[in-house]
């Protein structure tokens, strides 16, 4: 609600700002000319938006299976754990723009190399909070599960799995969040389509509103997507937002 | 009524014969130095034990004295540096209830028969009829967090009744909840022990909570642990807290702590 205020105030500010102060509308155009574009372009967005949208998509799938794959690997091995975490941490120093044209010219144009620097992107934010919940579960349950004769496999499906599906979600949270910025980044370095090669070929066309247009439906999906997690998190894991104690 | 566990089944018909018995002798535990250059901490030395099956033995000392390790032992988690541990397969109660935040009640109480194997449905029937039994009747389906601390405690030691152990090793188990639901827990306790016995090590720093529950009581020494007194409690049950005899053998169990 209050966020809504907020950002009819900056739409307003933004929209008087533009016609008053005479700026040209190919440096800053006016949030109504934005909204113009949404829906003479509309038809352009969306089959620009569907690529990208596959781009996230894939991108986000391939981290999250790889990603929660190799904390669970991690977890169960402390030797594993030793020799990939420092390369975990070292893929995240990787300047992926610019080796980005290196993977085009591995995968070619389509979409491979474009969802492979999503899931590159996306997949570290998933392992750390994984690991790390798998981590912290009580050691007094571990010791629990040993008097009840538990295996190493029953301890992890009965309690090591529920308990680190907080730190999952909370992992593709953070992954969503960051995954538009890797798909678009992916785009500039070589593509025919997708809102961020829009993006980048509507501002020398002086198409700006256009521009604006594609990002503001990039963040509207970005959006989108956070609120069906966090919506599936409230729902699936009720138990890790209720507060302890307020019994009966 | 009271539903019939899987070792209750299958124990013959002679009474507590099914129940295991445990025998420490002349047990020493010893733990690495927690950082370089510290001494290493003997927790307990020359502690000898014994809770014959169906017997109720409550050990209580000062802090510190290596009460969870003895525990631990029984449980067959760690193993002795010296001495010998002899105790059928035991199931631990903590003082923390330790129930999963997304189970429910009744799904908590069947974790142990889960863990064995058991169905879900028939697991759930097991545990639902337990719970029944313990007054907790419509909080089935309730997660922990909407439980009491005294209702999680029960679904606690639904569990560890469920695991079909028939020793069971109570590390403080009402230590975190307050004075007035930890006498009406221990009150209920003796009750469902009656009704359904055990072979029970019951760790406490509570001495009216060893009188009342135990027919034997250990005193500890200070770290390293080892066994300064013993009193047999000859009270029959139910007990009443103001009973003199109990009241004796509490001020003689903490003159003993004190000693």
């Amino acid at each position: 609600m209050i966020a809504a205020v907020v950002l009819l105030a900056l739409l307003g500010g933004w929209e008087t700002y533009a016609r008053l102060s005479g700026i040209d509308a190919i440096v800053l155009p006016a949030p109504t000319a934005v909204a113009e574009s949404l829906y003479d372009d509309r038809a352009l967005l969306w089959s620009n938006f569907t690529v990208t949208a596959g781009e996230i998509g894939f991108g986000m799938l391939i981290a999250m299976a790889l990603g929660l794959a190799c904390a669970v690997a991690m977890h169960f091995n402390a030797m594993l754990r030793r020799a990939l975490y420092p390369l975990l941490v070292g893929s995240q120093t990787i300047p992926i723009v610019l080796i980005a044209p290196l993977l085009v010219a591995w995968w070619g144009f389509g979409l491979t190399p474009k969802v492979a620097i999503v899931a590159l992107i996306c997949f570290f934010p998933i392992v750390v909070p994984t690991l790390d919940a798998l981590d912290r579960v009580d050691g007094d349950l571990h010791k629990l599960m040993r008097t009840f004769g538990a295996s190493r496999w029953q301890t992890f499906r009965m309690v090591e799995a529920p308990a680190a599906m907080p730190g999952v979600l909370t992992g593709a949270k953070l992954s969503v969040a960051i995954a538009a910025i890797a798909a678009t980044l992916a785009e500039l370095a070589a593509s025919d389509a997708g809102l961020g090669n829009l993006m980048h070929r509507s501002i020398p066309q002086f198409q700006t509103a256009r521009a604006f247009a594609a990002v503001l439906v990039l963040t509207a999906f970005s959006v989108l997507l956070f609120a069906l997690l966090a919506l599936a998190e409230r729902r699936l894991l009720p138990w890790a937002h209720q507060p302890r104690g307020t019994a009966p | 009524m009271l539903t019939r566990t899987r070792a209750a089944e299958e124990a013959p018909p002679q009474l507590q014969t099914g129940l295991g018995s445990v025998c420490l002798h002349d047990v020493g535990k010893t733990f690495a130095a927690p950082r370089r250059g510290a001494e290493p901490v003997a927790a307990l030395r020359g502690l000898s034990l014994r809770a014959r099956a169906g017997e109720i033995v409550a050990v209580v000392g000062p802090s510190g004295c290596g009460k969870t390790t003895l525990l631990e032992l029984v449980c067959g988690l760690s193993a002795p540096d010296t001495g010998t541990v002899d105790a059928a397969p035991a199931a631990l109660m903590a003082q923390r209830d330790l129930l999963l935040p997304w189970r429910s009640a009744v799904d908590n109480a069947a974790l142990a028969l889960r863990v064995a194997g058991v169905p879900r449905g028939p697991a759930r029937e097991q545990a639902a009829a337990l719970l029944h039994d313990f007054g907790l009747a419509g909080f089935e389906r309730a997660r922990p967090a909407e439980l009491s601390g005294g209702m999680r405690q029960r679904v606690a030691f639904a569990r560890t009744l469920l695991s079909g152990r028939t020793i069971l090793c109570l590390d403080e188990p009402f230590a975190a909840l307050d004075a007035l639901t930890r006498q009406e827990m221990q009150d209920w306790l003796a009750g469902a022990l009656l009704a359904q016995p055990r072979t029970v090590v019951l760790v406490t720093h509570d001495v009216e909570e060893a009188i009342v529950l135990a027919d034997r009581v250990l005193v500890l020494s200070p770290r390293p642990g080892r066994v300064v007194a013993t009193l047999e409690i000859d009270v029959p049950r139910p007990r009443r807290r103001s009973d003199p005899a109990l009241v004796a053998l509490r001020e003689r169990a903490l003159l003993e702590l004190r000693a």
